[in-house]
């Protein structure tokens, strides 16, 4: 299973060298990969159905616990079969729709870095890698919105989907660690003997909170569901397979994967089911309104997405059933109006319904798809759509007390989406064909090949819905629940109650879409309204953050070598006066002090005087000089102390610092006055706070026993294991070499940057 | 500064300043010296050179930018750092020979370690210097 997953980032580096070898022939191969993944794990279907999911485990970091453990059972199969399956469709129908494209390789080593991270996020077992591969689809899916780079609408709508997703991605690496400190353990597989133990748990709250964030952000659930139609700017088989068929759902994957360890609580339950219906209606009513094809659909994914977190919300068998079967029938016909959508944009050059009717008469076969896709969606029989619609029904009337509430808000939604099926699938294939048209022909059958099998299958498992329900469902209910499953499913039921309603929502969906026509006005009328929605407040948020990081840079990142200072030591003494005075007893130690030697008190005064000429000096290369008698009186009393090395660099030292202030302030300007009374005077003030603390800070030190262990260390083992004698210079370039490796490195490092400012500088005023 | 005495002086102070640096270098492991302060050392030997002399002459002594020295040092630090990997011991481990070479001492991967550290600040100090000194 490893190499399964591998295979595609294999195949991603490879892509570009083998593509740009090959320029001439068709790059139909290329969904090769896909279509093996796909058989392959059709043929573990036997394997799962018998009841043994598959576990493989490589090791990585044993150490953290993060390690490559797949586990293949039901929900992973559904998952799996789905990614690779709409994969091979979507690298079939890129071959054609991106022909000739300058960056048809990078497309596709985006498209299969982006599957390869898909199949490893459903396949992971453990919670690290689980979440690795849940930030690598954002970041192939931020590669692949953004793919169009050089249009600025095209980059933004990547910043803010991968800005969303990875937020959400942090709070899943929230709640993974979370789950690890309560179970200890680093498998999912693992945790659900456990649940009982997690829901009792202080920290349970935390990860329920961590992870919905996480799925939500991904699953495009209000509020932050604003991402998904801005990530149509992405070319068309990109949001067929990202952003309806699997990237989307992985929130919606997360959230059913942790039904069996967090699921069946009130909060579970309880917040699922109001974030899902709120999602499910808001995005359904929006839909209604929009015009251009791309965003109808995106707007009817998100509402399908609400169905689906609403199922798992309701978490009875019966909805996680009718969770399963939705996210088959949603992928099938969504795909198929996606890649329909593509070929009209393609050949007819509008996605604006509006425009648009009547290509039936030009494009039969891509008629015939998204018509077929459309009375899926519609949930008309005998499609399959009718069969998950009946199942969806069927779990919210389940629900006792608050059965017709639920029921009612599904029936609303169904109906919305029943009308956006119709505007996006037959609106454009019927009617009269505008005049400019005419001349729209067929595309490539690769093109509307993918469309028709999709399309295909939609009604075929609604006539035949046992073929899937041994194989693909009933594994899926199983391990979503952790029974046996006993259902049967079938397109015909009898006349009953939910057959009632089933034929309420396509009758007063049909209406709705004969009375309800999508127009220019009417969407403006509606956007009025988005100075209110969570797009607008997160976005203000967003660049409220941007003013305030521009704010507070600019006030600490100035420029200013003074300001830096004073910021630093204004710091350095708050900090230093908060530990000195409070908890610290203010003991000065005498002890330890030897008497002031005659010579000693000359260089002190020395000093003093030095300084004082320092500060109040007016030329400032007299003021550079008596620095330099300052640092020299130094270099004395460490002589005096016995430290004959201190004092020969801090010489050497000095003198080249006083080299370097003369160079460069012998080139100054003369200024008539250094600075005005009340800067030197705040500077003085600082100066005489952060000295004092200092001295008080050394006077303390001495009054703390020493540890002596290391110097003992350092001066016994010197020439034992140094072979010096001087133990200063056996610490530098023995025991401790390895700093004095990256110091003299930072060393040249800043000698380089000193040499580019300076050169680089020069070479502009040199042009002038 | 343009006298006749620092002049002539920095004629015969380069050498011997930096036969100095040399001499501090070497003896750092039993006393006080070693490669930074050697460095520095004769870094300053160079610059005085430089005031007496004018930039321009300072760098022709030497034939190439004080910059490259600092590649070679840190090379040759890598270098003795990396010695005893050869013979399986860890990275930066100090080898040793066995006999003392005559004036030098006792010669180990330390030294090469410590020479890299002179390259270095050698060339550090002397493109900072003299980049600034010719850039104003």
């Amino acid at each position: 299973m490893l190499t399964a997953v591998i295979s595609g980032f294999i195949f991603a580096l490879l892509i570009p060298i083998i593509l740009g070898r090959l320029k001439s022939i068709s790059t139909l191969w290329v969904a090769l990969l896909p279509l093996t993944l796909f058989i392959y794990f059709l043929s573990k279907i036997p394997e799962i159905l018998a009841g043994n999911p598959i576990k493989t485990s490589y090791q990585w970091v044993p150490s953290l616990g993060i390690n490559l453990d797949f586990y293949l059972d039901g929900l992973s199969l559904l998952f799996v079969l789905l990614i690779s399956g709409v994969g091979t469709l979507v690298f079939v129908y890129t071959s054609a729709y991106l022909k000739g494209h300058h960056y048809l390789d990078r497309f596709y080593a985006y498209l299969s870095l982006f599957m390869a991270s898909m199949l490893g996020l459903v396949l992971s077992d453990n919670i690290y890698t689980l979440f690795l591969f849940w930030e690598l689809t954002s970041i192939s899916s931020f590669f692949l919105i953004g793919f169009n780079n050089d249009k600025e609408d095209s980059r933004k709508s990547a910043l803010t989907a991968l800005a969303i997703t990875g937020f959400g991605g942090l709070f899943l690496l929230a709640a993974m660690v979370g789950l690890g400190q309560i179970t200890d353990a680093y498998q999912i597989s693992a945790m659900a003997p456990m649940a009982d133990a997690i829901k009792d748990h202080s920290l349970y709250g935390w990860v329920l909170f961590f992870l919905f964030i996480a799925a939500f952000t991904k699953s495009a659930q209000f509020p932050f569901h604003f991402w998904l139609p801005g990530a149509m700017k992405a070319p068309t088989p990109v949001s067929t397979y990202l952003h309806s068929a699997t990237m989307v759902k992985a929130g919606v994957y997360l959230l059913a994967r942790f039904t069996p360890v967090l699921g069946n609580h009130e909060w579970w339950n309880g917040t699922l089911i109001i974030v899902g219906a709120l999602t499910m209606v808001y995005a359904a009513i929006h839909a209604l309104f929009r015009i251009d094809l791309k965003g109808i659909l995106a707007y009817s994914t998100i509402s399908a997405l609400g169905i689906l977190v609403f199922l798992i919300g309701l978490g009875s068998p019966d909805a996680l059933l009718a969770a399963s079967i939705f996210i088959l029938v949603h992928a099938l016909y969504k795909a198929t109006l996606f890649l329909v959508t593509g070929i009209i944009d393609h050949e007819t050059g509008t996605r604006d319904v509006t425009q648009l009717g009547g290509l039936n008469k030009v494009m039969l076969p891509v008629g015939i798809a998204a018509m077929l896709a459309a009375i899926s969606n519609a949930g008309i029989p005998p499609s399959f759509g009718f069969v998950g619609k009946d199942l969806i029904y069927e779990a919210t009337l389940g629900m006792g007390d608050l059965a017709w509430l639920l029921t009612c808000l599904a029936i609303l939604t169904n109906v919305a989406l029943l009308v956006a099926g119709f505007v996006a699938g037959i609106k454009p294939f019927l009617g009269k064909l505008p005049e400019k048209f005419k001349n729209v022909h067929l595309p490539a059958p690769s093109m509307y090949v993918p469309p028709l099998i999709l399309a295909g299958l939609g009604i075929l498992f609604g006539l035949f819905p046992g073929v899937l329900e041994g194989g693909l469902i009933k594994p899926a209910v199983s391990s979503l629940t952790g029974a046996r499953p006993d259902f049967h499913l079938q397109l015909w039921h009898g006349f009953n109650l939910i057959f009632l309603l089933s034929l309420i929502t396509i009758g007063s969906g049909t209406i709705l879409y004969f009375l309800l026509k999508p127009s220019e006005s009417l969407l403006k009328k509606v956007t009025a309204f988005d100075r209110f929605s969570p797009q607008s407040l997160i976005m203000g948020i967003s660049r409220g953050f941007a003013l305030a990081g521009k704010g507070w840079t600019g006030f600490f990142q100035n420029g200013y070598l003074r300001y830096y200072l004073i910021t630093i030591l204004g710091f350095l003494s708050l900090l230093l006066a908060y530990r000195l005075f409070i908890g610290v007893d203010l003991l000065i130690n005498t002890d330890v002090m030897t008497e002031v030697t005659f010579y000693e008190a000359v260089v002190l005064l020395v000093m003093a005087v030095a300084i004082l000429f320092t500060v109040f000096s007016k030329s400032r290369l007299a003021a550079v000089a008596s620095l330099g008698v300052v640092g020299y009186s130094f270099c004395l009393i460490f002589l005096f102390y016995s430290a004959p090395d201190l004092a020969m660099t801090q010489f050497s030292i000095d003198t080249l610092t006083v080299i370097l202030f003369v160079l460069v302030l012998y080139n100054l300007p003369k200024y008539l006055k250094l600075s005005d009374t009340r800067v030197r005077i705040r500077d003085g003030l600082l100066s005489l706070i952060f000295g004092a603390l200092i001295s008080i800070l050394a006077l303390e030190v001495m009054s703390e026993s020493l540890s002596k262990e290391t110097t003992e260390y350092y001066a016994e083992n010197a020439y034992l294991l140094g072979k010096g004698k001087n133990v200063v210079n056996v610490i530098l370039v023995d025991f401790r070499g390895f700093d004095t490796m990256v110091e003299i490195t930072v060393l040249a490092i800043a000698a380089i940057g000193v040499f580019g400012l300076l050169k680089l500088h020069l070479r502009s005023t040199e042009k002038e | 500064m343009k006298t006749i005495i620092f002049k002539s002086a920095s004629v015969y102070l380069l050498p011997l300043l930096l036969l100095f640096s040399v001499f501090i270098l070497l003896r750092g492991h039993y006393l006080p010296g070693g490669g930074f302060v050697g460095g520095l050392m004769a870094s300053i030997a160079f610059v005085i050179h430089s005031f007496a002399n004018g930039v321009e002459n300072t760098k022709n002594i030497v034939k190439f930018h004080p910059g490259f020295l600092m590649p070679v040092g840190l090379a040759l630090a890598l270098l003795a750092g990396s010695l005893p990997l050869f013979t399986g011991e860890t990275f930066m481990t100090g080898l040793w020979m066995d006999q003392p070479v005559p004036v030098i001492g006792t010669v180990g991967t330390a030294l090469f370690f410590d020479t890299g550290v002179y390259l270095v600040v050698i060339g550090v100090t002397l493109t900072i210097i003299f980049t600034i000194s010719e850039g104003l």
